[in-house]
């Protein structure tokens, strides 16, 4: 059986295609301004990739903040539950979640059977999420892909007060003028934005194994500042930004077997 | 295919005609010599009863609740407040409350109808400043009455005659502001109607424990809130009787609220009162609330009893007891206040989580739905500790942010988003019709 799912994230889409459990293919596009174009472009992308037609397919279900918005989807389910089966399908291990996204930060407590048993989501702050260090490696002037790097060359911690990430771009403008090095502030904002991701799983119970997932997980400053604020290890599934479209993928799967 | 018949309630239409009629007689109040007063619904309302049958009094809550279900009055009060400089932070009703007065406009049409004196209870912070602010503003006579005196389980002889002793001064002090010869008989009577409507009350929400339950939470809001508007009127409690008829009636025909009842869940504090349809959004999933701590024990009376279930809580009339003179109406009506669930999870979370848990037991509950209510400072006190103490026991709990009176503060987006979530979590999809 060959199932598709569609994670259509604020920022980008990402298809996914999964035959009897195993990844055939996998693609992503900007959702912009035209997440159903988007979304449709990167179906194709993933079709062609694996050489399959949209016929092909016995199932597509969808997930993500657009996901009622997904074009062909049978069905949907919540990003809460996609990411449950998507990082159990690979890592049965986990029992804790945290997904960290363009704009929200999610922590989800699941089973070995990838069942959700409670979870917790960043309530109207996006000092917990990717917008956060996008805006303050803009407030930097470091391109976003170095910004991880350079804050794991500082060794020095400094609290960043602001509770807010609008403030804290003005805190970061005052930390230059008083010539505090780029890294040093780098690990100050990973810093920030972990101690409010910590504080959110704490919601929920930190419970080995723990894993990381979303678009901020290929950001090795946050990883090393979150490892540290959770006094863990987290694992990192290959591919972690595509867990929620596995997630949708599988469901889509189980369902079409049932039905 | 619906699994249960459902059917609206008779009484609906009277509930209504019931709220509309206090709102006018407040109104016209002035029109037949009678007096108007203003205060909280938790602020003891049967002492004024005495002055007389033409008293007529305006909750601030059910008010600000009122003008929060008209977005776009609601707005317009918040501006107002905020122009004046007040922040944006502070209790919601009470803005609306306040804007109102601002605006000189009444929600219910009209001007803002002046009250002849402030009388209020101090339940939290809020609710003392609140009333303070009218009375400079409008120049009116104020009367508060200090009730912080503890959770109910620690309550003395000493505690009790710190309130009563204050409920003796406002009837001296309302005497003199009014000129009026106050009627211990007419205190009497509003002491046993309000001991016959909140018991009545609480009662008719243990016939939810039925399943399928007669009543959603979004209904009930319509039915609990002639509680906090006059809870000490015998109209009131009557309503309340043929209520708890009615609601016994479905139960006994296994008629529901909701025909697919699949799921029952509680809601926690004030809901945002702009937003109802998520409580209709549930539905979808089949999931009903069936109350919450909020509607049944913000105006519900309640006791244990003796197998350790909650119950209506007996009252001095059921237990025999005749009540004779001021003194004791008034130590009565303090006694009776003061051991409402809602009053005592001002002192201890813990408190509001034990009887949310002894709700779930109860009712039989399937999950609990928490609303981060950034318009009310007491009833949001302790709420993550709720959170957590729910969550020890397995019970699957969901938060949302939200403001019970300022809908600039709900993201209906998100909320619904957070419900999918939860629903998902409760192993329940959407139905298709």
């Amino acid at each position: 059986m060959i199932t598709a799912g569609i994670d259509m994230g604020a920022k980008f889409i990402k298809v996914l295609l999964l035959k009897d459990g195993e990844i055939m293919a996998k693609a992503q596009e900007m959702a912009g301004f035209e997440p159903v174009e988007a979304a449709e472009k990167a179906f194709s992308k993933a079709l062609s990739e694996s050489r399959l037609s949209k016929e092909d397919v016995n199932a597509i279900f969808a997930t993500g903040a657009g996901r009622k918005a997904a074009p062909f989807a049978q069905d949907s389910i919540t990003e809460v539950g996609a990411a449950a089966r998507g990082v159990t399908h690979s890592h049965p291990s986990v029992r804790t979640i945290i997904e960290v996204g363009a704009e929200e930060g999610r922590a989800v407590k699941c089973n070995e059977q990838g069942k959700v048993e409670d979870f917790a989501i960043n309530e109207k702050c996006a000092a917990g999420a990717g917008s956060f260090t996008e805006a303050m490696s803009r407030a930097l002037e470091v391109p976003l892909d170095e910004f991880g790097r350079i804050s794991l060359t500082s060794s020095k911690s400094i609290p960043m007060n602001a509770q807010c990430a609008v403030f804290a771009e003005s805190e970061v403008v005052s930390l230059v003028h008083a010539k505090t090095p780029k890294a040093d502030i780098a690990r100050a904002v990973h810093d920030a934005i972990a101690s409010r991701i910590v504080s959110m799983v704490r919601r929920v119970g930190i419970n080995n194994d723990v894993a990381l997932i979303g678009g901020v997980s290929y950001n090795p400053g946050f990883v090393d500042s979150l490892n540290r604020g959770l006094e863990t290890t987290v694992i990192i599934p290959e591919n972690a930004e595509y867990t929620g479209a596995l997630g949708a993928a599988i469901v889509a799967a189980e369902r079409n077997k049932n039905d | 295919m619906a699994e249960y018949k459902t059917e609206p309630l008779k009484c609906w239409n009277k509930a209504k005609e019931l709220r509309l009629k206090y709102y006018k007689d407040y109104q016209e109040a002035h029109k037949k010599g009678g007096i108007r007063w203003t205060g909280g619904a938790w602020a003891l309302d049967a002492v004024p009863a005495g002055l007389g049958r033409d008293v007529y009094n305006i909750t601030g809550e059910p008010y600000g609740a009122s003008i929060a279900f008209d977005k776009k009055f609601s707005l317009e009060c918040m501006e107002a407040t905020e122009a004046k400089g007040w922040a944006r932070d502070l209790c919601s009703y009470m803005r609306n409350y306040w804007g109102s007065m601002y605006l000189n406009k009444f929600a219910f049409g009209g001007e803002y109808p002046e009250p002849d004196f402030c009388y209020q209870d101090h339940i939290c912070c809020s609710h003392a400043k609140w009333y303070q602010h009218v009375a400079e503003y409008k120049k009116t006579p104020y009367f508060c009455v200090d009730v912080s005196v503890g959770p109910y389980n620690e309550l003395d002889e000493n505690r009790l005659m710190f309130v009563v002793n204050q409920l003796h001064e406002a009837i001296e002090w309302m005497e003199k502001t009014t000129g009026r010869k106050y009627q211990d008989e007419l205190l009497i009577e509003a002491v046993e109607n309000e001991c016959r409507s909140t018991s009545t009350w609480a009662e008719i929400c243990c016939l939810n424990m039925a399943k399928p339950a007669p009543l959603d939470e979004k209904t009930m809001y319509s039915l609990y809130v002639h509680g906090t508007l006059a809870k000490h009127k015998k109209e009131v409690a009557d309503f309340y009787e043929e209520l708890r008829d009615e609601v016994k009636y479905r139960v006994e025909n296994n008629i529901a609220a909701l025909p697919n009842e699949k799921c029952r869940l509680m809601s926690d504090t004030q809901p945002p009162w702009g937003f109802l349809k998520v409580f209709r959004y549930l539905e979808k999933y089949g999931a009903i609330s069936i109350g919450s701590l909020y509607t049944f024990g913000l105006i519900g009376i309640w006791e244990t009893k003796p197998d350790g279930a909650w119950g209506p809580r007996t009252t001095p009339m059921q237990k025999g007891e005749k009540i004779t003179n001021r003194d004791q109406a008034l130590r009565i009506l303090a006694d009776w206040n003061l051991s409402k669930p809602e009053w005592q999870h001002f002192y201890d979370p813990d408190l509001k989580t034990e009887m949310m848990l002894q709700i779930v037991k109860q009712w039989k509950l399937d999950g609990v739905m928490l609303h981060l209510n950034r318009g009310c400072e007491g009833l949001t006190c302790g709420i993550m500790e709720n959170r957590l103490g729910i969550a020890k026991t397995g019970t699957p709990i969901m938060t949302f942010e939200g403001n019970m009176g300022d809908e600039r503060e709900f993201d209906e987006k998100q909320v619904m988003t957070r419900i999918d979530s939860f629903m998902e979590t409760l192993g329940l999809q959407m139905m298709t019709v």
